[in-house]
């Protein structure tokens, strides 16, 4: 077990590393963007004082790298700095107000996103990886064709489209879910659900292929091994072959395609919370790109980063608890 | 009374592309209960797959296209899928040949030992680990209380063998197919797993098919032998008939494949200088010391044969040789000077020098390069060659090596059988002009007929070239024909080295004695004689021995 916990904390470091790294380069990029904040704020007839005194408050007038160490310096105390957009330039006084923190913009938002992620992900994965035990189980028949084709079909579909035929379906032609999912503070577990369901089955149907193809994959890879056919010799049934025999040993890939694609749902789905009018960080994220609120920007792409490198050490995490040659050594 | 299996003309196909040939053409099988046929042949005569068609079972891409099967009243051919499952594990029940493949490496042993009881409802779990430990017992397994509680990964490969002859005896099975269950293990311990086997198939009375290619094992443990050729029987008799008055050719020529004997060349005289000296070489890989102390000489043109058990440190010596791994101490000298330790900082001439073949040629060679340019690389690469003069040197080459290169050199090392394979790699480590060849296990994947002709090949480019051979080899009937002088290896050192005669003959080192004795003979009293010998207390304290 010693060496398992060491292999964990290798990683665990590795991800910090990396996460390091991310942050400088989403600094980098940010500060890239075309236009500052001053001058969208002031508009086109703003003076070069009143601008540069806005850079000045803002600390926009300090270099690149001094600016960098300050922020990073901050955020690992937990204080992602104030919103340009929120803060009032006008009686600029130094103090912050506490609505107007980058925290308190994201926090809501990102609780948003991680609930969607979740009703997606408790849907999506038992769903997928169902799908593909059984398109292995039945391989060649006709239900492993159309698992494949219903998946693929789904997946090719741009996700807006597939977001307003879902609407059309059950929305409008079956009125049974909403269709416009704004979920604020004080709603009900229930509620939230109801008003969630919509865009969960939009991301189900994006994210299901994947995993499914990969689960099938990773199991049919492991049907001419020696101790798949020893299973059969053993007159076990054939889904007692697969569960028992297959999947514990195909449970590294799967694992690692799940992340990936839950990664995806914490990231990628503006489109989808667009549509729905979902309240998700996503939708803060493109607004804040919009506005050149860049602690927003750097707070949301620090935020994607650290949830990509998180899963994925979940994943490779779960790989190696998944191999008894890791687990138990000699 | 009935037999217990009766095989009635059957035929086989296996498919490749899109069309059906042929792999047992009409083969009848009878086997009485309480029985052990021995099936012998060479690869692809079809041992394993009518091995598996005894049990109603195919492999992917293979089917049944005619005859019967019938097993105690029940035909497997007509039998349902269930009716079939209900039958396997439970009174037919099979050995596999890698016993580290055949086990998932997900589960503990006992949770594999108990499903086949369990599932077909003859014992519950507690009652089914309970005769697991005494089973393990009887198979003579180190720590039977507890060896089942550990993971395939945590097992050596001859303890994992008998774990699934004692896992195939869970439901005493009235037949068990064994396929060749000892062939991937060490003649020492080959021979545990031998007795073990015959002694618990004695003990419950179980009918066995014992599938191997080896004459000198099946004479140990069956009391009949049916001989395949390419999915025909050539012939069928009681052992000690067949071992003595084998009646068709080609079974004579089995028996004859041992007769291959190169006599030893004199030995070098004092000035002769080694064309290659391994001196106190010591190496590792990370933390673990896998060779300590290491040294031997090779002289000119003759062969050195190295020889030991799996992890003795054999193909170690090769790759410090050879620059791959460089030692943490000792020196590789090639004509009396040292080669620098990583191949990297060699020099191409150095390079040249010493060449190597490989066990399996088929991962060895590029398949999608054709024989002419596996073997035109090198030869472009140490000599410059190119255009007609490099093709007129492959064809050489191709000729040296006994294949023709109108035919064979546009061929993909697909298109040819393993023996051709093996020449390939052959003409590849020529291609260098080298002055030493290290062979590594060359003939261990091959055929009894086909190593022979790999070995008569090697000898005649030895004399032909004046090459130098390092061959890597636990197989001592190989050691026996062509070694001048063999270095006994074990646990990462020389245990005993010294001219091939000598080595043979007594008194030996206890270890060289042990694995001298270890090689079975084709004498079906060998094994009953020689643990008689050895007594089973020895044997248990080896297979302890080996944890």
């Amino acid at each position: 077990m010693g060496s398992v916990i060491r292999i964990v904390l290798q990683r665990l470091a590795l991800g910090l590393l990396t996460l390091l790294i991310v942050s400088a380069v989403i600094f980098g990029a940010v500060n890239l963007l075309p236009g500052d904040f001053a001058q969208a704020v002031l508009g086109q007839s703003a003076t070069p004082e009143a601008v540069a005194a806005i850079r000045t408050q803002l600390g926009l007038d300090q270099s690149l790298p001094v600016r960098y160490a300050q922020w990073l310096w901050d955020a690992a105390r937990g204080d992602l700095g104030v919103s340009f957009a929120q803060a009032n330039f006008a009686s600029f006084t130094g103090r912050v107000d506490p609505s107007a923190t980058v925290l308190a913009q994201i926090a809501p938002r990102f609780a948003n996103t991680m609930f969607l992620a979740g009703v997606t992900a408790a849907i999506a994965v038992p769903l997928a990886v169902g799908l593909g035990i059984l398109a292995a189980l039945w391989r060649d028949t006709a239900f492993d064709k159309g698992a494949n084709i219903a998946t693929l079909s789904s997946i090719s579909s741009p996700e807006f489209f597939v977001a307003y035929i879902l609407i059309l379906l059950f929305a409008v032609v079956n009125p049974v879910l909403p269709s416009l999912s704004n979920i604020f503070p004080g709603m009900s577990f229930g509620e939230r659900l109801e008003k969630t369901l919509l865009p969960a089955l939009t991301l189900t149907l994006v994210v299901t292929a994947h995993m499914m193809r990969m689960t099938r994959a990773a199991i049919l890879n492991l049907m001419a091994q020696p101790y798949i056919e020893m299973a059969r010799l053993k007159g076990m049934r054939p889904l007692r072959v697969i569960l028992r025999h297959a999947l514990p040993n195909a449970l590294a890939p799967i694992v690692n395609v799940v992340a990936l694609n839950l990664a995806y749902l914490v990231t990628g789905v503006v489109v989808v919370e667009v549509v729905f009018v979902y309240p998700g960080i996503g939708q803060l994220f493109v607004d804040s790109v919009k506005l050149r609120d860049i602690p927003v920007v750097q707070a949301c792409c620090l935020i994607f980063a650290a949830a990509y490198i998180l899963l994925n050490l979940t994943a490779d995490i779960l790989s190696i608890l998944s191999n008894p040659r890791l687990r138990h050594l000699k | 009374m009935t037999p217990l299996l009766e095989i009635r003309d059957i035929r086989i196909e296996g498919r490749s592309d899109e069309d059906w040939h042929p792999i047992i053409n009409g083969v009848d099988l009878t086997l009485g209960r309480g029985e052990v046929l021995g099936l012998i042949g060479e690869s692809g005569a079809g041992k394993s797959t009518l091995g598996l068609a005894a049990m109603g079972y195919v492999r992917d891409g293979v089917r049944i296209s005619g005859g019967s099967v019938v097993f105690d009243g029940i035909d497997l051919m007509t039998a349902s899928a269930e009716e079939k499952r209900s039958l396997l594990g439970r009174r037919i029940a099979y050995v596999a040949q890698s016993a580290a493949a055949s086990f998932n490496p997900a589960h503990k042993l006992i949770d594999q030992h108990v499903e086949a009881p369990v599932r077909h409802g003859v014992q519950d779990r507690s009652e089914s680990v309970e005769d697991a430990i005494e089973l393990y017992a009887k198979l003579r397994l180190p720590d039977p209380d507890q060896i089942g509680f550990r993971y395939p990964h945590q097992v050596s490969g001859g303890q994992l063998q008998r774990a699934m002859t004692a896992m195939a005896m869970s439901c005493r099975p009235d037949l068990i197919i064994f396929d060749e269950p000892t062939t991937a293990l060490d003649v020492t311990t080959q021979i545990e797993v031998l007795a073990a086997i015959r002694d618990i198939v004695d003990q419950f009375g179980t009918s066995a098919i014992y599938i191997t290619h080896d004459l000198a094992v099946v004479a140990q443990m069956a009391d009949r032998i049916k001989v395949l050729l390419r999915g025909d029987e050539v012939e069928t008799a009681p052992t000690r008939e067949m071992l003595e008055h084998p009646r068709e050719d080609y079974t004579k020529s089995l028996w004859a494949v041992r007769g291959f004997h190169r006599p030893e060349k004199p030995a070098p005289g004092p000035d002769s200088v080694p064309i290659l000296s391994v001196e106190g070489v010591t190496a590792a890989y990370g933390e673990q010391v896998v060779l300590e102390d290491v040294s031997f000489d090779i002289h000119p043109g003759r062969t050195v044969a190295v020889v030991g058990e799996s992890g003795s440190g054999k193909s170690t010596t090769a790759r410090v040789i050879t620059g791959l791994l460089p030692p943490r101490g000792g020196a590789v000298k090639f004509e009396g000077e040292t080669l620098p330790a990583g191949y990297r900082k060699r020099s191409k001439d150095q390079l040249r020098q010493i060449q190597m073949i490989y066990q399996m040629a088929d991962t060895a060679l590029n398949p999608r390069q054709s024989i002419a340019q596996i073997i035109g690389r090198p030869v472009r690469f140490y000599s410059g060659l190119g255009g007609r003069r490099l093709r007129a040197r492959v064809d050489e080459l191709l000729e040296q090596i006994e294949l023709d290169p109108a035919t064979y050199r546009d061929r993909l090392p697909g298109e040819l059988s393993g023996g051709q394979k093996q020449r390939v790699g052959i003409a590849r480590a020529l291609a260098a002009e080298p002055r030493l060849i290290i062979c590594d296990e060359v003939t261990s994947a091959l055929d009894q007929l086909v190593a022979e002709g790999i070995l008569k090949l090697l000898a005649r480019l030895q004399d032909e070239l004046g090459l130098s051979y390092m061959f890597i080899t636990h197989d001592l009937a190989t050691v026996k024909a062509i070694a001048d002088e063999v270095v006994v290896m074990k646990e990462g050192r020389v245990i005993e080295q010294g001219a091939k005669t000598a080595m043979f003959t007594p008194p030996h080192h206890p270890y060289t004695d042990l694995l001298l004795s270890s090689v079975p003979e084709m004498d079906p009293d060998w094994l009953d004689r020689l643990l008689a010998e050895r007594g089973v207390e020895a044997l248990g304290e080896a297979a302890t021995g080996k944890m």
